[in-house]
């Protein structure tokens, strides 16, 4: 089997009494859909941000690509090719959809400190940011400010911003959150294509999405993973059944 | 196509080019004297635009950068007029230019290592933080005997530029238009470069700046530095307009005027610093002339500014900044 894109070993975060991660172990392996499930509470943000850099583990390792990067930051592990979204829609809300990917676009080119030359003259950030749009369907809507996009439309700029740093691997958090059946729908649609060319951790409520995306699930019950493995292997499981998904099963 | 700000812009600048015609027919030099505090007034709130406007940096320390390039100006005519040689034996200069490098260099190097510090820090802290420094600074010229300490420093020839008389209001008024203008253009090109486009992303949202792999602090810290270098030539200009540099340029109360003449004017608009100097050395002199509580109704001027016009006085006249 080809070495996971993402392993995490032993990972275990505390806030006070309360262990929100818990000696978790997960892999990401490259084409695959890793979808995380779990009810409210059960340490799906904590991990994701143990993952991301945005918080320091109290033990165990995050390994990217088979680098160990536990002790990096963010900005170091998004350069090192983890993409991410977010829960709640994190854009810069002056700037139009296309300038929102041609920041990232210049963020992968690593050449911020730029002084003269106008951005929007600038073909190197301008048509990849463009054919970014259109991949993730919102070309129409490139010179719209991010603050007036839709909800979905601006989960879709999120996705097309995290693409925009030609990641390794996604780290979707919740990207169906807020959006209406047809969002949703075409969303899912979205990802199935992705998913075969990047590998994703899918953080996901609705489980309509999640059955019909990941290749394999992990459940998260109070800050341990309780199960992993395929789509039908986790409808059956009895202890997920119990914990978590109740009747939607 | 024309929009509304640039209409704006275009009567700014032609109101700054008549004053010193006005000032001739009138026979009123002293206009030329208003006009030249609005230019570099205006000069160190542009500076303030990129870190402030851009980078949505609120300081309370920029005045130690105004101050440092004024004593900058003040010390190197000092040493040039007595002929002493200064600090490992350097002579001194009475030459503008040379002395815009140094306050250039001087300012930016004193800003390299508070930025290093404060930009750790953000909100309330780094306002308090960066108070602080430009404070010790304030103190550390009143304590210093040798330029003059809280009496601060006075010149009596006003340093010159080759082939200008800048003794004559006139010809160092086009100097500081010059400059003024130069910052413009500075601040228009870095808004739309790529690190001007990090720095509002930093400003607009931090975090995701940062997940893209952008270091918001190491943007910041070079924002911070020019406006440093920005400020200071504004100080060696003012200190060249007064021929005296004193503590007061380096004092809290300078860069709370700084801070309220931008946001009259309008924060991040490119004439913002323009409009608000303007309006702000206007007030000084028709309000300062009727009475010595002119701040007051500066004071309810911000105050109505901040309630009903946030764009300040250039969003009141061109309505919404447009978006690339």
């Amino acid at each position: 089997m080809a070495d996971p894109v993402l392993s995490v070993t032993g990972l275990s975060r505390s806030f006070g009494a309360l262990k929100a991660t818990d000696e978790v172990t997960l892999d990401l392996r490259p084409g695959e859909i890793h979808a995380l499930i779990g009810p409210n509470g059960a340490g799906k943000s904590t991990l994701i941000n143990l993952i991301s850099g945005a918080l320091s583990p109290d033990a165990g390792s995050v390994h990217l690509g088979g680098m160990d990067v536990t002790r990096l930051g963010v900005s170091a592990r998004a350069r090192l090719g983890l993409g991410r979204t977010y829960q709640i829609s994190s854009l810069f809300p002056e700037f139009s959809a296309l300038r929102n990917v041609m920041l990232a676009v210049q963020a992968r080119q690593g050449s911020s400190f730029r002084f003269f030359l106008p951005v929007m003259a600038d073909a190197s950030l301008r048509d990849p940011a463009l054919s970014l749009l259109d991949r993730v369907g919102l070309a129409a809507r490139a010179h719209v400010i991010a603050a007036e996009l839709s909800h979905g439309e601006r989960r879709q700029l999120e996705l097309a911003m995290a693409l925009a740093l030609s990641p390794r691997l996604l780290l979707l958090d919740e990207p169906m959150a807020g959006m209406g059946p047809e969002g949703s729908k075409a969303m899912t649609a979205l990802l199935a294509q992705l998913g075969h060319a990047l590998p994703i951790l899918l953080v996901e409520h609705d489980m309509d999405a999640v059955f019909a995306l990941a290749d394999r699930i992990s459940v998260l019950v109070y800050g341990r993973i309780i199960a992993t493995g395929s789509v039908e292997e986790i409808r059956r499981d009895p202890e997920v059944r119990r914990a978590y998904l109740g009747d939607a099963a | 196509m024309i929009t509304r700000e640039r209409l704006v812009e275009i009567t700014l600048v032609l109101l700054l080019a008549a004053v010193p015609i006005a000032a001739q027919l009138l026979n009123e030099p002293f206009y030329l004297t208003l006009a030249t505090r609005v230019a570099i007034l205006g000069l160190a709130a542009v500076g303030l635009n990129i870190a402030l406007g851009l980078g949505g940096l609120v300081s309370f320390g920029h005045a130690a950068f105004f101050g440092v390039g004024g004593y900058v100006a003040g010390v190197l005519a000092i040493h040039a007029f007595n002929g002493t040689p200064m600090l490992l034996g350097l002579p001194g200069t009475k030459l503008m230019p040379f002395i815009w490098i140094v306050a250039i260099l001087v300012s930016g190097l004193v800003a390299l290592g508070i930025g290093a510090l404060t930009l750790r820090t953000s909100g309330v802290y780094f306002i308090m933080i960066t108070l602080a420094f430009a404070q010790m600074i304030y103190y550390f010229a009143i304590s210093w005997p040798a330029y003059g300490g809280e009496d601060g420093l006075s010149f009596y020839v006003r340093n010159g530029f080759p082939g200008v008389d800048t003794l004559k209001p006139l010809p160092f008024l086009l100097i500081c238009y010059a400059l003024l203008a130069l910052g413009l253009i500075l601040f228009q090109v870095l808004r739309k470069s790529r690190f001007g486009a990090a720095l509002q992303g930093a400003r607009q949202n931090e975090v995701r700046v940062a997940a893209t792999g952008i270091s918001p602090y190491r943007i910041r810290l070079v924002a911070f530095v020019i406006w440093a270098m920005i400020t200071g030539v504004a100080g060696a200009l003012y200190a060249d307009l007064n021929r005296f540099v004193s503590p007061a340029m380096l004092s809290w109360h300078m860069s709370g005027e700084l801070i309220v003449l931008i946001v009259l004017g309008g924060v991040g608009r490119r004439f913002g610093p323009v409009v608000g100097a303007g309006l702000y050395v206007l007030l000084e002199y028709w309000l300062g002339g009727i009475t010595e509580r002119w701040q007051l109704f500066l004071g309810l001027m911000l105050l109505g500014v901040v309630l009903f016009a946030r764009g300040g006085l250039i969003g009141l006249l061109a309505g919404k900044p447009r978006h690339g």
